[in-house]
Formats: C-alpha cells, structure tokens, sequence
C-alpha cells in the first residue's frame, strides 16, 4: 500500500482523533489557565495558609509525574465514589498539572510589573482587590504570555498520554490503526506531521496574535 | 503607653504634624526623630543633600513605608496610628483607607498606568476610590487635564507621550483625588525646560487659589526660593535648618546649609 492510498483510507480516522485531541487541549486549558490565576495569586497572599496552600498544590503537581495523576485520577478516584469518564479526567489531570506551571508563571509576571506601578495605585488609596485587577493584572500580560505559550505548545503534546485511559484522540486512533495494519511508520510518521502542523501553523500564530494584542494594550505595538 | 503622642491634637493643629517619627531601614537611621509641621495651605520645600531622607519624608507620610517610632498626624488624627485604649497602636490597612485620600503624591518617576490612557489614567481611582459616576469623574478630570496643559492629550496611552507630558498628566492625576496636602518628589526634575515655568504656574495658583498644602522636595533651589512659603534643609534624617526662603537661601545660619548651598550654586 502506498503512502497516498494510505492518506485516502486512514487520514478521516487520523482526523477525527486530531479533532479530539484540540477538545482536550482547548478544555485543559481554559482549566489549566483558571488554575494559574487563583494558585498564582494565592502564591502571593500575605495570609499563611492560603499561600502554605499553594505552594503545596504546587509542589505536589510539578513533583510528580503527570501520567501518575492522569491513572489516579481515572483509576483510583471510582475507588473512592468518584468515577469520571476519560475525557474529564484527561482534561482534569493536564488542567491540574499545567496549572501548576502555569500558576509560577502567573507569580513570577506579577512580581516582575514595576514597583512604582503598585505605589502609585497604592497613592490613589486603590484598594488591594483593585490594585490587582485594574493595575497590575492588565500589565502581566505582555510579561507571562511568552513563557505561557511554551507551556501551551507543552501541554498540546501531552495531551498524547489520554490515549492511555482509552479517549479516543489522535494517538488511540493511531495506535489503532497499528494494531490492525502494521503501518506504523505511516501511521507514527503521520500523527508526528499532524501534532507539528496543529502546533505550528495554528496554536503558535495564535498565541503570537495574543501577544500583539496584549502589547497593544499597553501602548507597546 | 505612650503619653507624648496623643489620640487627638488640639483644635487649630497644622495640618500635618511628625511627631518624632524614626525611619529605619536595617541598622540604617533615615529619619531620625523627625519633628515637622506644615501648616494648611502652606507651600513647604525640602532640600538637602543625596541620601538626607526628603523622599522618604514624602513616602511615609503617603504610607507607602511604616515608620518605626513616633506618630504622623494628619488632620487633627493621627495617620500612622490608632486611638487604642486611651493610647495609640499601629494602623490597620482598613483605617489607611479611610484616611489616605488625604495624602496625594506625584513620583519623580510619574509611574502612569501605561495600559490606560492619559483620560483614564485620571479616571479610575476617582472612580473606585471614591465612587464617582464616569461622568462626574470624566468631568473632573477632563478639567485637570486642561489645567496641566494636557487637555488635547487626554486619549494618549503614556508610551506616546514625552517625560515631561507624562509627569503633568500624573500631577492631574494626583488632584483628581482632591487631597489636602500633595507631596511632589522632584517632579520638575524630568521636565523639559520650556514647561517648568508652566509647571511652576499651575504649581502656584493650586497653592494660593486652590487652598492645597503642599511638601515639595527639590533640587532646583531657584524654583523652591520662588515658590515655597518655608524652606526645610534636611540632613542626615534630620532638620538642620528651616526658615523662609530669604532667611535660608540668603542668610544661612548652620555650616551644612552653608556647605549645601555653596556646592549646590558651584555646580550650577
Ligand atoms: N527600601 C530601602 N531599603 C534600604 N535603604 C533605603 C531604602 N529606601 C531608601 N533607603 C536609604 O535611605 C536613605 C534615604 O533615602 P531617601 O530616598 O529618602 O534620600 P533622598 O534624600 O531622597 O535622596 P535623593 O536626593 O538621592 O533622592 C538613603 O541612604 C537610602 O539609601
Ligand atoms: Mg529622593
């Protein structure tokens, strides 16, 4: 079988595995991104325990491998009354784990906005929770956007490892198709192309796009 | 407990009143027992060399930093401290806030909020702060703007807008709160030389017609001779010498005055 016949027969499959591969990457995003925000912020709370509480959700998501949680979640969370279907916990273990990467991101961009910035809201007897979200939180942006994107190029990829709990994405579908056929190298070699081409020319100009966007903002482009 | 320091000053009190206030940073002494008054609509100049504490006067005052030791009254009431059992304890975040609009302050840096324009800028902490209406806000703020100059910039983010420009819109922004007393750390020091004059004039008529206290710490002995009802020469986190700006400038009694002041002259 040639590799164009092999298109024609197995790249619908591919596609319909590619298809759920952008849902779990879309979904463990936006949570993964939520996490940032609370955990990130909850880092710099001046009270003892919502930051003890952070740095221990932190230290707990990033200590460990991600393919561990991602088999607690779907395998030892029914032995304790909790069973979620594979896609939900693929999105829960990525949207956990990212976010606690995500949450340093999110740390480090607000300690990096000018202090006079806080001093001057401070000035204005703006108050903590205004300081934030009217100050500061609009100038992180251009700051945490950058390294994010890494982290979303990363988490695109690791969405690879759902396969294992049986969501049907692009990897399972592939893996199926192996099983049956024994193409693997048109099969690995086309979900490789796939994986680059959703990274590259859609979620990397995206994420440029939102970097102009957020430079703008500030007056920066 | 302290009896020195007490929960209220009496009817006709200044203003502001330091009380003995000590700053330290570390083993470090930046305000060393500071005792200053400033009257209401009284024009006060700071002066004196690098590292004597003028901008550290400014920023405790605006609480940006706790003082160590002593008391700063403003109003009659104590700032950094509260009534507490017929003594005074340290303020809580909560009480500031209901006292810090008093206290506004303009930065040798400006620090504009760069993803605002110059408009909102002005706007927002009148806004949040005080909760006006977006229009009373606009209102007041679009008259600011026009006082400093600045009134056909309204619409421009800072990062189009020069040092000079950036540092009138941040004094607009400092009056849009309506203070009692504006503290302006060098603020001229940024400025181009062709709108220090007009500065200097908005400077002078928010003093005499507008009925605002205010301190100013300068380098620009020209222009805290002209302006400033009192002339402070801080040194080593102390007041070495203050008096009119004749008396100081013209006839100095302290030799680090003297020493201040001729160096000063020299290098200009
Ligand atoms: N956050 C800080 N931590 C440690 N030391 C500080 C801090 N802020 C100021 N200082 C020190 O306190 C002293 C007084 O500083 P301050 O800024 O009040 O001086 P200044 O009179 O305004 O000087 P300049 O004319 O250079 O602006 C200086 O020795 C300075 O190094
Ligand atoms: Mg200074």
């Amino acid at each position: 079988m040639g590799y164009w016949e092999f298109l024609v027969e197995y790249l619908p499959k591919l596609a319909n595995g590619a298809v759920m591969t952008v849902m779990v990457m879309v979904c463990a995003t936006l949570l993964a991104v939520a996490v940032s925000m609370v955990f990130g912020l909850m880092r710099l709370s001046s009270h003892f325990a919502i930051q003890g509480a952070a740095t221990v959700y932190i230290e707990f998501f990033r200590g460990t491998s991600l393919l561990v949680q991602l088999y607690w979640i779907y395998y030892v969370l029914p032995l304790m009354g909790l069973t979620l279907s594979p896609f939900v916990s693929g999105v829960l273990a990525l949207g956990l784990n990212f976010g606690a990467y995500g949450a340093e991101i999110v740390r480090g961009g607000i300690q990096a906005v000018p202090r006079g910035q806080y001093e001057a809201a401070l000035a204005l007897n703006m108050s903590p929770f205004s300081r934030m979200r009217r100050i500061i939180i609009p100038q992180i942006y251009t700051i945490i956007l950058p390294p994010a994107a890494n982290l979303t190029v990363e988490l695109l990829k690791a969405t690879a490892l759902v396969a294992l709990i049986t969501v049907v994405d692009l990897m399972f579908v592939a893996k199926q198709i192996n099983a049956t056929t024994w193409l693997s190298a048109q099969v690995f070699g086309t979900a490789l192309i796939i994986y680059y081409a959703m990274a590259r020319f859609a979620l990397i100009p995206f994420l440029r796009w939102l970097e102009l966007i957020a430079a703008r903002k500030i007056g920066k482009a | 407990m302290d009896t020195t320091h007490p929960q209220v000053l009496p009817e006709g009190s200044p203003l502001v009143r330091f009380s003995g206030v000590t700053k330290c940073y570390g083993p470090l002494t930046v305000l060393d027992k500071l005792d200053l008054d400033i009257a209401q609509n009284e024009m006060v100049s700071i002066i004196g060399p690098s590292g004597s504490g003028k901008t550290t006067v400014l920023r405790v005052l605006m609480t940006l930093e706790k003082i160590n030791d002593g008391v700063i009254y403003v109003d009659g009431e104590p700032l950094t401290h509260m009534p507490k059992a017929g003594g005074l304890t340290f303020a809580t975040e909560k009480y500031l806030h209901e006292r810090r609009s008093k206290i506004g302050m303009v930065f040798q840096q400006f620090n504009l909020f760069p993803h605002m324009t110059a408009l909102q800028n002005c706007v927002e902490a009148p806004m949040q702060v005080l909760g006006l209406s977006r229009e009373d806000a606009e209102e007041r703020a679009l008259n600011l703007l026009e006082l400093v100059g600045m009134g056909d910039k309204k619409d421009q983010h800072p990062t189009r807008l020069s040092g000079g420009q950036q540092q009138r819109v941040a004094i607009a922004r400092a009056l849009a709160m309506r203070p009692k007393v504006m503290l302006l750390d060098e603020v001229t020091s940024a400025l181009d030389p062709e709108v220090i004059g007009e500065v200097l004039n908005v400077i002078r008529s928010l003093n005499s017609e507008h009925n605002l206290t205010m301190i100013m710490v300068t380098h620009q002995m020209g222009f805290a001779r002209e302006i400033s009802d009192r002339v402070c020469f801080f040194y080593e986190g102390k007041i070495a010498e203050q008096g009119s700006p004749e008396q100081l400038f013209g006839d100095p009694q302290n030799e680090r005055t003297k020493q201040f002041l001729h160096a000063v002259l020299d290098a200009n």
